[in-house]
């Protein structure tokens, strides 16, 4: 059991975070603050929701859980990539298609039990992660875009499709934002020990059930920041250009 | 048959501009500003009117393929932008995409770079003969109508020499329409048969140039 004690006293770090930004003059101490109630605040909801959910022993009510998550996860990961446009419904699109895919492959292959219990942390897992890599990935295709419509514009005067003609970029979003997954589940458990199992080593479970179940939700994450980076760069670009494969003004200019 | 027209066209800079640009040579000429590269954007359809239309052979581009329409009168912009990879790769970027073949060489040759270039990094190269790269680049297409946004900017007397007697080979000889935006009037002299005057994005002048001559 984990006490109110135990997590105020962690907070000492996060005083230390805020000293050391006083300190060397970066100014976050606000943001840092900000981050700490919204996220005990959203966390102690998020867990008397899953209580309720719990108690109520209906698995029915995982889905309107998780297309709530899928819903901020949007608004979120939107901030990234303001200025691609109509980006809100492709986000939507990417991060409930990757959950409910994972979700769905997971279940059919019998990597994932269907209750509650098990779907509600891990669609959360995909969901975040999933809208990190988007982000990422979004935020280098609108930058790459912007910094190189010269070179979009030149293949298009040859004769390009606006598809053709984003590639190259579209390529580099891609890759973008997938590294980060891909980097984490080669490190884990070189350089860090990743959270679920630290969570279920805290929690007492044997290290070998720690480890299946880090190993399911690496490679069910994989799966789900692929769909959903690919999901959001496919659709994503198409903002950009008119359908006469002109790139649109808010970059061109 | 005129090659392009513009009708009541406004479009940023421009304001009701009304103008024929015929087959052969047409150089669009005018002070900075005064809307010369947006007409060729405009041809080209990178770029559709706010009002007016824009005719290619007597038909609303906004009727045509636009991949088609930049194939037949392609645009080689004032700024090079190459694409990364080696002369060659940007030589024959367009015909790839039509799983055509080019002679990479002779397309060379005829904007004055040398065959050992092909290997090159294209973004090694210097200002101006990169420069001379987008016209050989535009030219693989064997396009019908070249809009060349001005083409010697970076050039010295001798290589601007050279891309000038390239251009008139192309037009007097394999039939190639140029439309020429620049802004200095003795190249446009040099090099068109028709000019059209842009002031501060209306049509000054449109008239047959007598005047021209060899560089």
């Amino acid at each position: 059991m984990i006490g109110w004690g135990q997590v105020a006293g962690s907070l000492a770090l996060v005083g230390i975070a805020a000293l050391l930004s006083f300190w060397r003059g970066i100014r976050i101490e606000q943001e840092i603050a900000w981050a700490v109630f919204r996220s005990f605040v959203q966390l102690i909801a998020l867990g008397y929701v899953i209580k309720l959910i719990f108690e109520a022993g209906n698995i029915g009510y995982v889905v309107p859980l998780l297309a709530l998550m899928v819903v901020f996860g949007a608004f979120t990961a939107r901030n990234r990539a303001r200025a691609i446009p109509n980006v809100l419904p492709v986000l939507l699109l990417s991060l409930g298609v990757a959950v409910a895919a994972t979700l769905g492959l997971a279940l059919a292959v019998g990597a994932l039990h269907a209750n509650s219990r098990t779907l509600i942390p891990v669609g959360g897992m995909v969901i975040g992660q999933a809208m990190i890599a988007v982000a990422i990935a979004l935020s280098r295709l609108e930058h790459e875009v912007g910094a190189s419509a010269a070179e979009i514009e030149a293949r298009l005067s040859l004769g390009a499709t606006a598809r053709q003609a984003i590639d190259p970029i579209l390529r580099r979003s891609l890759t973008a934002g997938m590294m980060q997954t891909i980097d984490s589940t080669k490190t884990a458990g070189l350089v860090f020990i990743p959270g679920t199992t630290v969570g279920m080593l805290l929690g007492g479970a044997a290290p070998l059930d720690a480890i299946r179940l880090q190993l399911i939700l690496f490679y069910l994450l994989i799966g789900g920041v692929a769909i959903s980076v690919v999901l959001a760069v496919t659709f994503a670009y198409r903002g950009f250009f008119t359908a006469a494969h002109q790139l649109r003004d808010l970059v061109a200019w | 048959m005129t090659l392009f027209r513009l009708e009541d066209v406004t479009f940023r800079a421009l304001r009701e501009v009304n103008a024929e640009l015929p087959r052969g040579t047409t150089c669009v000429w005018g002070p900075s500003g005064a809307g010369k590269s947006t007409i060729l954007r405009l041809l080209n359809r990178l770029a559709d009117p706010e009002h007016g239309r824009v005719l290619f052979e007597d038909r609303d581009v906004r009727e045509l393929d636009p991949l088609e329409l930049r194939r037949r009168a392609v645009l080689v912009q004032q700024l090079p932008a190459p694409i990364p990879g080696t002369v060659a790769d940007n030589v024959a970027y367009g015909s790839r995409l039509l799983h055509r073949h080019v002679d990479v060489g002779q397309l060379l040759e005829h904007v004055g770079l040398p065959d050992s270039y092909r290997d090159r990094d294209a973004r090694r190269l210097s200002v101006g003969e990169q420069q001379r790269l987008m016209l050989a680049r535009a030219l693989a297409l064997e396009p019908e109508a070249l809009l060349l946004d001005e083409p010697t900017s970076a050039l010295d007397e001798a290589a601007r020499e050279k891309v000038e007697a390239t251009l008139l080979h192309l037009c007097e000889d394999l039939g190639v329409s140029l439309v020429l935006v620049t802004h200095d009037r003795t190249q446009a002299e040099r090099l068109a048969e028709h000019f059209v005057e842009l002031e501060a994005g209306r049509v000054r002048a449109a008239e047959p140039l007598i005047l021209r001559s060899a560089p």
